[in-house]
């Protein structure tokens, strides 16, 4: 249970490692706010459409009626999802719909929805999946606030959190004598933030995998000389 | 819609609208498709055929059925089941009579129903409320972009692999400062349109305003040229 809690943040996380959902990572990281608004609707959609593919498919006469169309049928639920999103946000966040703008109705097509409801959803329970469902989302979340954060402090040198819980680093800008540097709120930059990320990610994973690697070559090395020990004593 | 407004419309939406590098629709199989040229271009030509009739099929739907019986709201199901079934469709006529088109693109079709540049380009066309002809030249554009930046893209890419990178930037996240490169050359096209000539531009003034801001002034444009001494 906790490892299927765990595993959407850093082992399986669907930004960084699996490389799904890049579009609105890159289009709507301008400000954490947006990114945190993003992250709610997506999580809405994801841990309620995981659930409902998952209550689908534990009926095992229904699961077999779909099976022949059961793509479009996640993607009707999914869709149904978003749109009612879509409405709650128009509704009672009408400026923050306004910044994502077309990237709410575009939860449709992220990978990560229609993934983990082929992948995940139509195997396993519906604890389990709303579980997988939770931890992926907030895995998908982490990842747009770190890059929203990067974004944000380097391209307009302020830190919106939500509204008016606001933090102004102009100040410290100034004091310095530099500007912040608008090309990372410009969609050039998006892309250097997310290149420059994944590389860091991708140099952990080097580092770890020599580690092990070094490990396991003691271990043999190990492994032999006690093994001529043994044969010495024996003789 | 002057002559004029549709070479703005066509050059904006091809260059400084480009969707994937200003807009980011289609980014998915901008980084999974592009590892080879041959697979990216087929992959764009596919794209540019579904984004243009998926487009005109989801504007006619929008402002004929959905607009008259007040049903806006439904857009977003509606367009992805109009997208998926149009891509079905397409793919059986074309298995049926050009199968050797279908040999070459066939893979990439089902892949084109979970593009977000091809429901993004509809959903925008829709929300701008374009004309049928801005709408036409717009996501025909739009689908030209997709495959410019694709062939340009593949092509340094399978350059890049021959290249000594290091180890830690190797694949995708070079291939993303790279794309960070194109996106800054392409923000530069703003030149080629002249500000009296946005003003007859159809899509809405927040998108015109980036343009107007963008432009650089005659001086910095002659400081290349070495005009204006």
């Amino acid at each position: 249970m906790k490892e299927n809690f765990l595993k959407g943040f850093f082992k399986e996380n669907p930004l960084f490692v699996l490389l799904l959902g890049t579009c609105p990572a890159l289009a709507v990281t301008t400000s954490i706010e947006n990114a945190l608004g993003m992250g709610i609707a997506f999580t809405f959609v994801l841990v309620l459409s995981n659930a409902l593919i998952a209550l689908i498919n534990s009926f095992k006469k229904l699961k077999e009626l779909i099976a022949p169309v059961r793509i479009a049928v996640y993607i009707v639920i999914i869709a149904s999802l978003v749109t009612i999103v879509e409405m709650l946000m128009e509704a009672y966040l009408p400026a923050l719909y306004d910044s994502l703008g077309v990237f709410v109705s575009l939860i449709v097509v992220n990978c990560i929805v229609l993934g983990r409801a082929e992948a995940y959803a139509s195997k396993h329970t519906v604890k389990e999946s709303i579980v997988d469902g939770v931890s992926m989302a907030l895995g998908y979340t982490m990842a747009l606030i770190i890059i929203s954060f990067a974004r944000e402090l380097l391209g307009s040198g302020t830190i919106t959190i939500w509204g008016k819980a606001k933090l102004d680093l102009t100040g410290v800008y100034s004091a310095l004598g530099i500007e912040p540097i608008s090309f990372f709120t410009s969609s050039a930059g998006a892309f250097l933030v997310l290149g420059i990320i994944l590389g860091i990610m991708q140099a952990i994973k080097n580092h770890k995998e020599e580690k092990n690697k070094e490990i396991a070559k003691q271990e043999s090395i190990n492994k032999v000389q006690t093994a001529k020990q043994v044969k010495e004593e024996i003789k | 819609m002057t002559i004029n407004g549709i070479i703005v419309l066509l050059v904006s939406s091809i260059l400084l609208e480009n969707v994937l590098l200003s807009q980011f629709l289609g980014v998915c199989s901008f980084l999974g498709v592009s590892k080879n040229r041959k697979n990216a271009v087929g992959m764009g030509i596919a794209v540019v055929a579904v984004i243009f009739i998926a487009t005109i099929v989801t504007w006619l739907v929008y402002n004929f059925i959905l607009v008259k019986f007040d049903l806006v709201y439904l857009k977003t199901i509606i367009f992805i089941l109009v997208i998926a079934s149009l891509v079905q469709i397409i793919e059986i006529i074309i298995k049926k009579f050009i199968p050797s088109l279908y040999k070459a693109l066939g893979i990439y079709l089902p892949l084109i129903t979970t593009n977000c540049a091809v429901l993004g380009v509809a959903i925008k066309a829709v929300q701008n409320d374009l004309s049928f002809g801005a709408m036409l030249i717009y996501s025909l554009g739009s689908g030209l972009g997709y495959l410019l930046v694709m062939f340009i893209f593949s092509t340094i890419r399978e350059e890049l692999e021959k290249r000594n990178v290091p180890k830690a930037m190797k694949g995708i996240p070079i291939a993303l400062v790279v794309a960070s490169i194109l996106a800054i050359i392409f923000s530069r096209y703003v030149g080629i349109v002249k500000e009296n000539d946005t003003k007859e531009y159809e899509l809405p003034p927040q998108n015109a305003n980036v343009i107007v801001m963008n432009i650089p002034s005659d001086d910095y444009l002659n400081s290349f040229i070495g005009g204006n001494k």
